[in-house]
């Protein structure tokens, strides 16, 4: 799994989403499948069968915005709660399509952290090239990598001059207030963008002073082998099959 | 690092770079005696705000010499600087590095010739790792992609940071940046290397190496520095800067021991 081609790996793992987010509502059984051959490729890269799954539960907070489905998605009433002057009535079908979110969106981040707990970042950012996503949004994405450390390193070092000219004189009440907060926390952010435009000039002379003219250059690398086409092949099938059987021939409950 | 083991690899790296800017011609020919290699004439540049960061800066450079410039903060010596390889062009003067005039048409040519090292290498490894950003340059002059990774690694040796290819820039010390950053315009293999600030935040030992790196290599060099020990050590010849233009140029041992001069111009003897 980490020595594969982080292109079949991004086709693979993209591929996987896709798939899952149009399995039908309900169809657990087919879910249930992904989640299986999830803990297989989890197994195969040496994380462990439940690192994804456990890793996953990261995105949980996202599905509260699915949670109002559970009651206004009508069908198969199942009893109502009552909250004051509101009437909530849980719906069976309701319940299945917040089932069928929770669980899909679950998976679909497994299969995004398989991708990045086996793959380099830089490898990715070469591979999202040579799929030929656009130079403007590659150059932006492995820029974003390279410069996330510097930037969260001099939020550190603002945060740390604001804490320690941050004291509380006895007998005073100390903190300011929320609008003076505020304007502190407006202030730093507004700083922290000059800085980061002035370094985007600083990098920018930097690369004319090499030799760069507006077009990005680069290895080209290695063209895929026999092999790995084969497997990409394999894994459009297996994809389109697992497709099919949610679709037609597993049960949904 | 040991003292020797850049020297073996710098003068590796010189005799080899020689042969390889003859061999492809785009070495220039040999001076003739008393041609500079670098020339400043009347140079001025005013930023678009208007403040006049250069007055007219005249300065010969002949090949193979190490200046040293100085001056204070605000002087114009990163303006100077950035003239040289054409990131700046002057609003009245001219800048000749090897006999070419730097403009529009030869500006390609000159990056080639002018390695220009940033103060902060956060602002010039830019890439997500050291192999990229060392490839960057020889890249995007067109250097065919079987030589690149020959001429990488011979500027990540002359730098001491050989086998580093696939690490990445923001793992690494700041020395070690550093010296990344300079195999960075190495690979380019420039007859002039222009440095901003190279010691700057750089621990004593870091330092120690970077002075030793500095004085084993063969290129033309031009440093704006306020570490004058630095200056004391590596570069035998001084220019003072104050205000965008030269007020004093001589030898870096006549000039450092002119206190009056240092103090008119708020700089520290070393």
């Amino acid at each position: 799994m980490h020595a594969a081609d982080a292109r079949l790996k991004f086709v693979l793992v993209i591929g996987s989403i896709v798939a899952i987010a149009l399995v039908p509502p309900g169809a657990f059984p087919a879910l249930g499948v992904a989640f299986a051959a999830l803990m297989v490729a989890s197994a195969s890269a040496h994380l462990g069968p439940f690192r994804l799954a456990r890793g996953a539960f990261i995105a949980l907070p996202f599905l509260l915005a699915a949670v109002p489905l559970i009651f206004l998605r009508e069908g198969d009433p199942l009893g109502t709660l009552r909250l004051g002057p509101v009437d909530l009535t849980v719906h069976g079908e309701g319940l299945r399509a917040f089932g069928t979110i929770a669980a899909k969106s679950w998976l679909s981040v497994q299969a995004a952290l398989l991708l990045t707990y086996t793959t380099p970042f830089h490898e990715l950012v070469d591979a999202l090239r040579k799929l030929r996503v656009p130079e403007v949004m590659v150059a932006i994405i492995g820029f974003m990598y390279r410069y996330l450390a510097v930037l969260s390193e001099e939020v550190g070092r603002l945060m740390r001059a604001r804490a320690s000219r941050s004291a509380a004189a006895p007998g005073r009440r100390a903190g300011g207030s929320l609008a003076w907060r505020a304007r502190v926390t407006g202030g730093m952010v507004g700083t922290l963008f000059l800085h980061s435009y002035e370094r985007s000039e600083r990098i920018h002379s930097a690369m004319l002073a090499r030799g760069f003219t507006g077009t990005f250059r680069h290895f080209h690398g290695r063209p895929l082998t026999g092999g790995e086409w084969l497997a990409g092949a394999l894994i459009v099938v297996a994809l389109v099959t697992f497709e099919l059987a949610a679709q037609r021939w597993l049960p949904r409950l | 690092m040991s003292e020797d083991v850049p020297h073996a690899h710098v003068h590796a790296h010189d005799a080899q770079s020689q042969a390889h800017a003859h061999e492809h011609g785009t070495g220039s020919p040999p001076e003739p005696d008393g041609q500079p290699w670098i020339e400043l004439e009347h140079l001025h540049y005013r930023y678009p705000d208007g403040t006049d960061a250069l007055r007219g800066v005249d300065l010969a450079v002949a090949r193979g010499e190490k200046v040293a410039l100085i001056g204070p903060n605000g002087a114009g010596k990163s303006t100077l600087m950035l003239h040289l390889n054409g990131i700046l062009e002057p609003t009245h003067g001219r800048v000749r590095v090897g006999g070419v005039t730097v403009n529009r048409g030869s500006v390609g040519r000159i990056r080639a010739q002018v390695g220009l090292v940033f103060q902060d290498p956060d602002d010039q490894l830019f890439s997500p790792t050291v192999l990229e950003d060392v490839a960057f340059g020889p890249l995007h002059m067109g250097v065919p992609e079987e030589q690149i990774h020959a001429l990488v690694e011979r500027a990540l040796g002359a730098v001491g940071m050989s086998g580093s290819e696939r690490r990445r820039p923001h793992h690494l010390s700041l020395g070690q940046r550093k010296r990344v950053a300079m195999a960075s315009v190495l690979s380019m293999d420039p007859s002039v290397l222009v440095f901003d600030e190279p010691s700057a935040g750089l621990d004593p030992r870091g330092r120690r190496e970077l002075i030793d790196l500095m004085r084993t290599m063969p290129q033309t060099m031009l440093v704006a520095t306020h570490d004058m020990r630095l200056v004391a050590e590596v570069m035998p010849r001084s220019v003072v800067m104050d205000d965008g233009v030269v007020v004093a140029d001589g030898p870096t041992e006549r000039i450092l021991a002119d206190a009056a001069l240092l103090e008119a111009h708020g700089l520290e003897r070393p």
